[in-house]
């Protein structure tokens, strides 16, 4: 069955959407979809998710005559199919250009880095290797088969155990797994492919391209890079001119997203290893319906909830303006200490202070006790309404200190409040200290300015 | 039978559970009954005298007598009467191919469009959307589709403009969207305005003022194909605050 095309309005929009650093389903550019890698029961089987990409790796092995020329080293074979339960446009049975260029591509990225240890696969030298077969079946296609086929290969590989082998003298034994304990494959390094697709010429990059974006690409740069920012591999497909710089800029990108999966893959192998050690029954079906296997993040809704910041400037536009903020909020009247707040000490201090300002600033002086006095006014209202800070706001006395129910609020803030809140109230706190600390300062410039 | 049928409305039945006659469905010699007549829907279907289910989903019933399975596919299958966006695949001679997202491509003469004449043709070109009606959907024949109605108005359809983006939801969020006083569309309309064209195959096209507000409705679209109501509205509740 043909592909659903795809229609022009989609084309546009999709590039349009790069343009704005927009992606479909709301990733930033160089975000990966979320990963996932699940374990078969057996040993060698992997999945990997890759958003809503879907691929199985199965390694085997059997026991071969080496090619000729080295006649003592083991065989690595890579299949990858393309069922057309991936997609519909994939047809059963034929080599398709596509699958022609992923198996060499895998092959490019695991045998030739040479990741895996041949020479171990040896039993007889000239007469029996072990071949390893790497099969990779796409179960589901949603762009970025490559980058999901190599991970898959490579974690199969790495979870995979081949049978003991024992030899005494012309004989040859191959032990079941219940006589000895079956053997994993030495592995230097993990080569990890990933995917960058270039628009517009190259104008545009984007990290793992789903289906629809890979449509409208117009170059595909695969690099496999293992975590010692090794590149194993680097294909350039799709025939658009790349700068130096930007293959440069790919290799970083790519050397930090190969470290994270690798430390993903390390995890879901330890999870497997400890389940298996448990005993329990593990494996694709089991761990399916607990989450078990790792993940890069939780699986959620992906819908993008951007315009927060034209709802906050809107808030901001809408908002009523903020009570005017003098710079002395928690300004210890003259001779009123604060006791049992938490709050500084300020008995005595204040007025020593108070005397040096005035002697610094003889011309603040006036002004300065002008304040004093509103300030005793206030008290005498604090001390009507039983204690209670009241808040003036006479926006045309521009000396009036405006006091903040910033005490009071410290007074109510009770034991039943949540936990979080508590901090905040905590650091509030401690800001108010700091600022009462810093209200001298302040005041000293305030004077300056009115001066 | 229809009894039996009434009793499971509601309830999630399987492909292979079957409706077996009773035995007061039979019909007495004597008597001048008129038989019950039992109107078949999707999913079910009737073999010798029993009526089996062939999909699986939510058996519903409509007064006075007509069942159907109500289920959550996505392929698509044609039927006579129905409004999609299709793609224009082929231009070739007098007919275009449009992939309508069903087995097989449908054909659309370009006569088949308001006011188009033999001179006078459609400017249609290969990728463009339409919103067009099957009349012809049978099985093992290439449906038709006409992008005006029996009096040759376009009352709606033909070629879509430009811009907007089209994805594609399961067959059942569409019914649910096309159902009059439909919840998810009035939802939708208290958040974003946008111009929303809903395809029975499954497919929407979507097309607001910014490129962010439809990606936006896209994806809040899709990720209603598996929610609940109370999901829907408390996912609708956080992007209306936002």
């Amino acid at each position: 069955m043909k592909d659903t095309p795809l229609a022009n309005c989609e084309r546009d929009f999709l590039l349009t959407a790069i343009e704005e650093k927009k992606r479909l389903d709301g990733r930033q550019t160089y975000d990966y979809r979320n990963i996932k890698i699940t374990f078969g029961t057996d040993y060698g089987c992997c999945f990997v998710d890759l958003g809503k990409t879907r691929v199985m790796a199965q390694v085997s092995c059997e026991l071969v005559a080496p090619k000729e020329s080295r006649p003592n080293e083991g065989i690595m074979f890579f299949n990858i199919e393309l069922s057309p339960m991936a997609s519909p446009a994939f047809e059963q049975g034929r080599q398709s250009e596509l699958s022609v260029k992923l198996n060499r591509q895998l092959e490019r990225c695991l045998r030739n880095s040479k990741c895996i240890d041949t020479e171990s696969l040896c039993v007889v030298s000239g007469e029996k290797v072990w071949q390893i077969r790497v099969d990779v079946h796409m179960l589901n296609h949603d762009g970025n088969l490559m980058d999901a086929a190599s991970i898959a290969a490579i974690t199969a590989l790495c979870h995979f155990r081949r049978p003991d082998v024992g030899i005494q003298g012309d004989e040859v034994t191959v032990y079941s797994p219940e006589e000895r304990d079956p053997i994993p494959l030495s592995i230097y390094h993990m080569p990890i492919s990933v995917s960058f697709s270039f628009f517009q010429q190259g104008t545009y990059l984007l990290v793992d391209p789903c289906e629809r974006e890979e449509r409208v690409m117009d170059g595909l740069l695969m690099i496999a890079m293992n975590k010692h920012r090794e590149i194993c591999s680097i294909q350039s497909s799709g025939g658009i001119m790349l700068l130096k710089d930007q293959v440069m800029r790919c290799s970083k990108i790519a050397s930090v997203k190969v470290s994270e999966i690798t430390e993903l893959i390390s995890k879901a192998l330890d999870n497997d290893k400890k389940a298996r050690k448990a005993g329990g029954r593990c494996g694709f079906a089991e761990s399916m319906p607990q989450e078990r296997i790792t993940a890069l993040k939780m699986d959620e809704t992906p819908v993008e909830m951007t315009n927060v910041a034209d709802a906050a400037n809107d808030i901001v536009e809408k908002a009523e303006a903020p009570p005017q903020t003098v710079p002395s909020p928690v300004v210890p009247i003259p001779g009123v200490g604060q006791v049992g707040q938490g709050l500084q000490n300020t008995w005595g201090l204040e007025e020593e202070e108070d005397e040096e300002e005035e002697d610094e600033n003889d011309s603040g002086a006036e002004q300065e006790e002008k304040v004093t006095k509103m300030e005793e006014e206030q008290q005498e209202k604090k001390e009507s309404r039983g204690g209670d800070v009241v808040e003036i706001s006479d926006s045309e006395e521009e000396e009036v200190v405006i006091l903040h129910p910033e005490t009071d609020k410290a007074s109510k803030w009770g034991p039943e409040l949540e936990l979080g809140e508590r901090q905040c109230s905590q650091t509030q706190q401690r800001q108010s200290m700091a600022e009462g600390k810093e209200t001298q300062e302040e005041m000293e410039e305030a004077t300056k300015r009115r001066a | 039978m229809f009894p039996a049928l009434k009793q499971r409305v509601g309830d999630v039945l399987l492909p292979g559970d079957e409706f077996s006659p009773e035995a007061d469905d039979s019909i007495s010699l004597t008597e001048q009954v008129k038989p019950e007549k039992v109107v078949c829907g999707p999913g079910l279907r009737r073999s010798g005298a029993r009526l089996v289910v062939c999909k699986s989903g939510v058996l519903r019933h409509k007064q006075p007598n007509m069942f159907w399975m109500e289920s959550q596919q996505r392929r698509y299958v044609p039927a006579k009467g129905e409004t999609i966006i299709g793609i224009v695949t082929v231009k070739s001679g007098d007919v275009f191919k449009v992939d309508c997202g069903g087995s097989e491509q449908a054909s659309l003469s370009y006569l088949a469009f308001e006011g188009a004449t033999k001179r006078n043709r459609p400017n249609v070109q290969v990728g463009d959307l339409v919103f067009a009606q099957f009349i012809i959907a049978n099985k093992d024949m290439e449906p038709e589709l006409v992008c005006m109605d029996s009096s040759g108005r376009a009352n709606g359809m033909g070629v879509f403009g430009g811009g907007g983006l089209l994805f594609s939801v399961s067959l059942g969020l569409v019914r649910r969207l096309l159902s009059p006083h439909s919840e998810v569309l009035s939802d939708l309309q208290q958040l974003f305005p946008c111009e929303l064209v809903v395809g029975m195959n499954g497919r929407l096209w979507v097309k607001s003022s910014r490129v962010q507000q439809t990606l936006v409705i896209a994806n809040l679209l899709q990720s209603c194909d598996t929610m609940t109501t109370q999901q829907r509205r408390e996912l609708f509740r956080r992007l209306s605050i936002n």
